[in-house]
């Protein structure tokens, strides 16, 4: 049977933003920050490949800087969700009864706030927005979705043969969790995260745009916000900034759609 | 029926409780002080002892507590630091009618697009309707409502001038229409998807089949027969994307310059009048408790199995 490979799109967008937080500062024609009053608001040209914005600000390179923000903001978010959620959820799973009550309980709370509301109240409370403010903010509720999956994880594979065969052997309970629980967990736990990473880009943008990112000057959804206040006049800041967080947030979920269809042999071949 | 009413209600109650308490603990626990979050962090020290007074920050936290309770129980949400004169709840009810307005408009046009369009994907599918419902179930994913509200506003407002710019007052009910679609849109996707794949799957089922045998037609077998078995995930997806819609009405209200909770909540962030951002906070958790309540007993009514499970 000859095997047909699919376009991944997903991947290959997920891939070009990876390499754009990494490099893109590196490629920027010039810094973020630079003021050219006398070219504001220009349309693109050769000079200014994607036009400029407020104070002659050039688009690209502040969209290139702007990855790399996004970036550090989905990895730190996505990665500190993971720690806490991965090991409660699976505990949760694992041992049932009150521990199961108490994280499960504090999961439904968390989530009787609309995401966007918990971390405007949660940047909003701590004095200064910085990155690790934001990042704090998106990981207290991220961690739910990986603990919620972690935990259905848990149930299943907990009754599998080879967890009841490490106890027989006198395995604690600790080295049955650590040991053989979360490693079998890691499949599912890496493809949720990669489509975690794509609400997290968003999730920082709409913290920008609504006044509360962490570095006003280069976030992409600044820049959307600045677009949106003079789009009677000058639309195409609005366009192209709006379109690199579309285009990126698309990219990264399907980025997770296609690595849990190449994880499962079941969907493999269709 | 009466014993499921009554977990649920008991749950719905012990969830207020603990939003409550998770939103004291984010205040007082959350790095941020809240006596510098006010006066800002040049402030002398003599003025920020005096403010951790007023704000009873030197009590013990069992107190704070207390005190905290006490302003929710009351129902005034205690008030507002920048304009002592007015409680919280007052400023939250002054706002509240337009957020409620903007969201329940934009949940309407949602259910009255996706329902029908997904019910008629199912039903012709591959045809160009069905490319249609496709292609809206994406754009939910495509369009971060934050691009969203801008685009419609170029498209609608500025292009073709058929409806009201952001901050129009003149606009009367027209300027509901931009706000309610930037927000409403996310949901629409998410339904669309939903509807059509649980019909084509309810399409499939053998009481379909049967009612088509005992001579109906095949709208009526699919309406009849097959949208209300398809409505239980889809009620279901509706009410998980419902947070979403309360998150977006902050959005759509700083795009369209409304007022509303989510104005109020950037407002007191400006202005560091902590009380009414919480009680903000607060109120918005409440109501999507109280949705997810109501829609937990709709379920209900609708699908037997879920009140015996």
């Amino acid at each position: 049977m000859k095997r047909r490979r699919k376009l991944r799109t997903g991947t290959v967008l997920a891939i070009g933003f990876a390499f754009f937080a990494i490099f893109g500062p590196f490629f920027a024609p010039m810094a973020p920050t630079s003021i050219d009053l006398r070219h504001e608001y220009e349309l693109p040209s050769l000079a200014h490949l994607l036009g400029t914005a407020d104070n002659g600000v050039d688009i690209l390179s502040a969209l290139l800087y702007g990855a790399r923000l996004a970036g550090v903001v989905a990895v730190g978010s996505v990665g500190l969700s993971l720690l806490i959620g991965a090991p409660l959820g699976a505990l949760a799973g694992h041992r049932g009864g009150v521990t199961d009550r108490v994280v499960m309980g504090l999961a439904d709370v968390v989530q009787s706030f609309p995401s966007i509301v918990l971390h405007v109240a949660v940047v909003a409370l701590i004095a200064r927005p910085s990155v690790i403010v934001v990042v704090l903010a998106l990981a207290a509720n991220g961690w739910v979705g990986h603990a919620r999956l972690a935990r259905a994880q848990a149930l299943s594979v907990g009754q599998l043969e080879f967890i009841t065969a490490a106890r027989a052997l006198g395995a604690s309970e600790a080295r049955v969790v650590l040991r053989h629980l979360l490693p079998n967990l890691a499949g599912p736990l890496v493809v949720s995260a990669t489509g975690a990473l794509g609400a997290a880009v968003l999730a920082e943008s709409t913290l920008s745009f609504l006044g509360l990112g962490p570095g006003l000057a280069t976030s992409w959804g600044a820049l959307l916000d600045q677009g949106a206040s003079v789009i009677l006049r000058f639309p195409h800041v609005a366009l192209v900034s709006g379109g690199a967080l579309a285009v990126t947030v698309l990219g990264l979920n399907l980025a997770g759609d296609e690595l849990r269809d190449a994880l499962d042999p079941r969907t493999r071949r269709r | 029926m009466g014993r499921y009413l009554a977990g649920r209600t008991l749950r719905a109650l012990l969830t207020v409780v603990a939003v409550v308490t998770l939103v004291f603990v984010m205040v007082r626990a959350l790095p941020g002080d809240p006596a510098v979050l006010i006066l800002g962090e040049s402030a002398s020290p003599e003025d920020l002892a005096e403010m951790r007074t007023r704000l009873h920050l030197d009590a013990s936290l069992f107190d704070q507590y207390l005190l905290f309770l006490g302003d929710v129980v009351d129902g005034s949400l205690g008030r507002s630091f920048r304009a002592p004169d007015q409680t919280v709840r007052s400023r939250v009810a002054e706002v509240l009618p337009d957020t409620a307005a903007l969201a329940l408009t934009a949940t309407l046009f949602a259910w009255c697009l996706a329902i029908p369009l997904g019910v008629v994907a199912a039903m012709n599918r591959d045809r160009p309707i069905d490319l249609l419902a496709r292609g809206v179930a994406l754009s939910g994913v495509a369009l971060p409502t934050i691009w969203l509200g801008p685009l419609l506003v170029l498209c609608f407002a500025v292009e073709l001038r058929v409806l009201p710019m952001p901050g129009d007052d003149e606009g009367g009910v027209f300027a509901l229409v931009l706000p309610a679609l930037t927000i409403g849109a996310a949901l629409a996707a998410a339904l669309t998807r939903q509807t059509r794949g649980a019909m084509i799957e309810a399409l499939g089922e053998p009481y379909v089949a049967a009612a088509r045998a005992r001579g109906l037609s095949v709208r009526r077998a699919a309406v009849v027969h097959g949208l209300r078995n398809a409505l239980v995930p889809v009620v279901t997806v509706g009410a998980s994307q419902l947070g979403a819609l309360l998150g977006g009405a902050v959005i759509a209200e700083k795009i369209y310059e409304r007022q509303g909770l989510g104005t109020l909540m950037l407002e007191a962030f400006a202005a560091r009048d902590v009380p009414v951002l919480q009680g903000a906070v607060l109120v918005i958790a409440f109501v999507y408790v109280g949705i997810q309540f109501a829609l937990d007993l709709a379920l209900a009514a609708l699908d037997p199995r879920v009140r015996l499970s």
